[in-house]
């Protein structure tokens, strides 16, 4: 007799409805994780595109972009590009962002060539004002975002803050095709005037005559620009942009993810017990004609639905979540990156059902092995009573997990593939497949190690136990991978915040810090420095100039820091995480790079390296590699007098006081600030007041972090709630015999309890164990490949400590609380049943 | 609904109690076990009046005084033989020395002394119903109570066990009730009863 794949699917419907509040928990769990992917991928992709339609808006319809240092490059380039034969058109453009009278965030500032702006960047020409306003340098013009942002209407006046002074503008009109950009158009001339710029600009917008080879033309390009001139498509700069928080959102995608993959863990839970379970059952099915393979697409087709449910849900509330999270905290997940940004959520169909078939296929993968094991099973011994752990048997040899395990440890040795710690992430998915595939291995190895307990109730938990150690790693896949990766977590941010603390500490050993607001424009003049320096308590001053180079158009600038700084004292004023080399007779001044320039520029210890600075090639002899959590996009740092003497510029942008024996920190401060024209404006700050803020922002860009690995742990501690629940509820009967034998509740209660104390201390301590291994792949690995920042290993004892405790006690808790559910009054009638 | 019903059993003494399905032959057992109170009646055993017992003093009377015999043998499957011989003892607080002594004794009373080590899957339908009844009577029990515990079984091999149960249960001066279908079964008791809506009576 053969069985119709219509009677196997009442047999499913009814199995999913018998078994639905755990079914309706796993889809849960499966939609929280798509739904915490999705929202974070539309939020950062929502504000990842707000800031690149800037780029595209100011590169309009170029061919091409000429694009130099932060402060800009001589406008002797631009007269060079605009008599080329190749080139149609040439938009000069000076680029900043500047500080805005009463406004917290800086405005991006714009000064175009009206005429030839027209023809390339249609889309940033003002409108309104009289007949020759866009060529006032008086005036500017707001776009609407901006006019918004600022409340300034047309005939008011937008104060710009450069450096310390103040340069009042006539808002003249508006900017209308620039979108929901926060931008503002002058003209060039007065751009530089007012920015203090003059003979510079900050780019070059080309079209090329028709006909014109662009790579090629770029190629002749390159080579005649300047040191420090970098030419590409726009398409690079947009990529560079997208660059500066790429491996940030994709760190916190991965994290995302691991909600999910917890999820797929509980539908395994959730189908490997329903099986064992239904292990009869699907034995009658066999007898009566069902065959294997469709037995294993039935248990699978209950874990697709499982993931068709759980994905369609967490789709819908993804979505909400984004919608929310860009409503009230804007497109900023913490980090910084998009401080600012308003970016409008755009329901992307491919997004979508990129996510839908992620929450899937976790579902069908988590579904598997169960599907395989109910269609291996042998009926005439699944139809015999007390087999079950024979279904789970399977799990048990270790060599599967051991592979994997070393499988991992290989390939954390791998370098990046595009910038980004694929193969580090990759080690960290096999470490964690690669245990929880030798967890059966290992429970049976710590259950057969534990002595005996005297007490019958923990005498039978432990023999309980010991029998059923398949049960035990079904139990704890998904507790197992979430503490690991909670505990992962832990170490690294611990190990990053006390290192993150102890550089602080190296790197502001002055009493005060004065630096300009922050801004693109302005610096503070030799003779204002003096007058710093002599502001009454400050006993020693240094004054510090930032720069930003572009090395490479396809990525973001670099920070130069020209400071004081002799070689005899770069050990000593350097996080140094390498010795400090002695300059070789004859080689160029030295300079000292951060881990960063190491691994984006191979500027190697001991190596000669070329920095463009003032439009010509320096060389620079590379003395040693400092720690920088400030600058992962890359910095170096140089002696002030050795960049003055190179790029004829004296100015600086910050200051670090030291003060006189007995000197009032607040006084000088205030002091500092009245020594100056325009001084109020000065940021001054206490280095103990730097360290609490900087330590706000790390905190604030690990809450996102620990929300979503919160998730994967409430996921994690629900998968291991359902199986226990799954568990009891399949052991009714032997609680029945136990009270016929004289057991008393709370005896079975301490039965279950002991259960749940030696289950979560397995899955705790495996956790632990994993998630210190992983924390070590995070730390050197894909910390290092996508920050460019080492850190040093700290571990949070405490803490894990209290996690730990409270990881088992939650489980006992719950274990126990599932006994009392199933030992109803009517437990002992469950002897009755028939199987 | 159970209504009309009188017994006494004396040490030693071994009934069958049958009847058609539903007239409440289990409820009986369980009330007696004291997993079910009445609503009116009394229950005692061994001098104890189960009614004025809590549910923890009842489970120490089980523990103490009971032995029980299933249908389905519910020999837990995570234990080995002698383990699960073991429980009432350990339950009771028996030494260990003590404990293994009973149980290798009892094992050997039931024809199974070889099978203390091993696992109750290698085991046939017979042997575990003879390891359930080595547990039912290793901790002594005043009273062992069998609901259908030949229900499984094949008639060689129910005869057997139903021998041995009868042997065990009466060479350890206990009280027995076995309640049953088969009038074969019935058969091995001292006398048989009938419970049917009219109450208990002795079958004629």
């Amino acid at each position: 007799m053969s069985v119709a794949v219509g009677d196997a699917g009442a047999v499913l419907r009814g199995s999913l409805a018998q078994n639905l509040a755990r079914t309706l928990l796993a889809a849960l769990a499966i939609a929280l994780g798509v739904a915490l992917g999705l929202a974070v991928q539309l939020v950062n992709r929502a504000a990842v595109d707000e800031l690149t339609q800037g780029v595209r808006t100011i590169a309009g319809d170029a061919d091409l972009t000429v694009r130099g240092p932060r402060d800009g490059f001589s406008e002797q380039v631009f007269a060079r590009l605009a008599r080329d034969p190749a080139v149609a058109v040439a938009s000069p453009i000076v680029e900043a962002d500047v500080r805005v009278a009463g406004s917290p965030e800086p405005l991006r500032v714009l000064g175009l060539d009206l005429f030839r702006a027209a023809a390339i960047q249609p889309g940033l020409f003002p409108e309104g004002g009289g007949q020759y306003d866009a060529l006032r340098p008086d005036t500017i013009f707001l776009s609407n975002a901006a006019r918004a942002r600022l409340a300034l209407d047309p005939g008011a006046t937008l104060v710009l803050q450069t450096g310390l002074a103040d340069v009042p503008l006539r808002v003249a009109g508006s900017v209308p095709g620039a979108g929901g950009q926060r931008l503002a158009v002058m003209d060039i001339a007065g751009a530089q005037a007012a920015l203090g710029r003059f003979g510079s600009i900050s780019r070059v917008d080309l079209r090329v005559t028709p006909g014109t080879d662009v790579a090629a033309f770029r190629e002749r390009l390159a080579a005649e620009l300047p040191p420090g001139v970098a030419v590409d498509t726009p398409q690079a700069s947009l990529r560079a942009t997208e660059s500066v928080s790429r491996s940030y959102r994709v760190n916190l995608n991965v994290l995302a993810l691991v909600a999910l993959f917890t999820g797929g863990l509980l539908v395994f839970t959730t189908q490997a017990l329903s099986v064992v379970r239904r292990r009869a059952q699907f034995a009658l099915l066999r007898v009566l004609g069902v065959t294997r393979g469709r037995l294993a697409a039935l248990v699978a087709l209950e874990g697709a639905l499982i993931g068709a449910g759980g994905a369609a849900a967490g789709l819908v509330a993804g979505y909400a979540v984004a919608s929310a999270a860009v409503r009230f905290a804007g497109g900023d997940l913490g980090s910084g990156f998009f401080r600012g940004v308003t970016p409008t959520i755009a329901p992307d169909p491919a997004t979508f059902a990129a996510f839908f078939v992620l929450g899937l296929a976790a579902a069908i993968a988590g579904s598997i092995l169960p599907a395989r094991e109910a269609a291996r099973a042998s009926p005439a011994r699944a139809l015999k009573a007390g087999d079950e752990e024979t279904a789970l048997a399977r799990l048990r040899p270790p060599w599967r997990g051991l592979a994997v395990i070393a499988l991992g440890s290989l390939l954390v040795g791998l370098p990046p593939v595009d910038g980004l710690p694929l193969a580090g992430y990759a080690a960290i998915a096999a470490l964690l497949i690669g245990t929880l595939l030798a967890l059966p291995a290992l429970s049976t190895a710590i259950l057969a190690r534990l002595p005996s307990p005297r007490d019958a109730p923990s005498g039978l938990a432990l023999a309980q136990l010991k029998g059923a150690p398949g049960q035990v790693t079904v139990s704890l896949a998904a507790i197992v991978a979430s503490v690991s990766l909670m505990v992962a977590m832990a170490i690294m941010v611990t190990s990053f915040r006390t290192s993150l603390d102890a550089w602080l500490v190296r790197v502001l050993p002055a009493d005060l810090y004065v630096r300009l607001p922050a801004s693109d424009a302005g610096s503070l003049s030799r003779e204002e420095q003096a007058r710093i320096a002599a502001t009454a308590g400050v006993a020693w001053a240094e004054f510090l100039r930032e720069d930003h180079l572009l090395l490479d158009a396809a990525r973001p600038r670099v920070a130069v820091l020209a400071r004081p700084l002799p070689e005899s004292e770069a050990a000593a004023k350097l996080a140094l995480v390498g010795p400090a080399l002695a300059r070789p007779p004859g080689a160029p001044p030295s300079l000292w790079a951060n881990e960063a320039m190491v691994d984006l520029y191979g500027f190697a210890p001991g190596s000669v390296v070329t920095l463009p600075l003032a439009g010509r090639a320096e060389r620079f002899f590379v003395a040693g590699v400092w720690r920088d959590y400030g600058r992962p996009q890359g910095g170096v740092q140089i002696d002030r007098a050795t960049y003055a003497a190179l790029t004829g510029d004296d100015g600086v942008t910050s200051a670090a006081l030291w003060l006189a024996p007995g000197a009032d920190a607040r006084a000088v401060r205030e002091a500092v600030r009245r020594a100056l024209p325009g001084g109020e404006r000065l940021e001054v700050a206490q280095p103990g007041e730097i360290r609490a803020l900087s330590l706000a922002a790390f905190d604030r860009t690990f809450a996102v972090t620990y929300a979503l690995e919160f998730a994967s742990m409430a996921i994690g501690l629900v998968g291991l709630s359902s199986a226990f629940g799954a568990l009891v509820l399949a052991r009714r009967r032997e609680f029945g015999v136990l009270r016929h034998l004289g057991m008393t509740r709370g005896q079975v209660a301490r039965m279950l309890a002991a259960e749940g104390v030696v289950t979560a201390a397995i899955g705790t301590g495996a956790g632990l164990a994993l998630g210190a291994a992983i924390s070590l792949v995070l730390i050197h690995v894909v910390n290092r490949q996508s920050f460019h920042w080492g850190m040093d290993l700290a571990m949070p004892w405490p803490q894990l400590a209290a996690f730990a405790l409270g990881v088992v006690a939650l489980a006992t808790l719950t274990a126990v609380a599932s006994g009392r559910q199933a030992m109803g009054a009517d437990v002992v009638r469950a002897v009755k049943e028939d199987w | 609904m159970l209504a009309d019903v009188e017994l006494d059993l004396s040490a030693g003494e071994y009934v069958a109690i049958m009847g058609e399905s539903g007239t409440g032959k289990s409820t009986l057992l369980n009330l007696v076990a004291g997993l079910d109170r009445p609503d009116a009646g009394t229950i005692a055993v061994g001098g104890a009046d189960l009614a004025a017992l809590d549910d923890d003093a009842l489970t120490v009377l089980r523990r103490e005084r009971m032995g029980f015999v299933f249908q389905a043998f519910h020999v837990l499957p995570y234990l080995t033989v002698a383990q699960n011989v073991a429980l009432p003892l350990a339950l009771v607080g028996t030494p260990a020395g003590e404990r293994d002594a009973r149980v290798q004794a009892m094992l050997a009373a039931v024809g199974l002394g070889e099978r203390g080590p091993s696992m109750p899957r290698e085991l046939s339908g017979g042997e575990l119903q003879r390891v359930a009844i080595a547990r039912a009577l290793v901790h002594s029990p005043m009273l062992v109570l069998a609901d259908e515990p030949t229900g499984n079984l094949d008639p060689d091999t129910a005869s057997a066990v139903l021998a041995l149960l009868r042997e065990q249960v009466k060479g350890r001066g206990a009280a027995g009730i076995l309640v049953t279908h088969s009038l074969a079964a019935a058969g091995t008791a001292d006398r048989i009863l009938v419970l049917s809506r009219g109450g208990l009576r002795e079958r004629a």
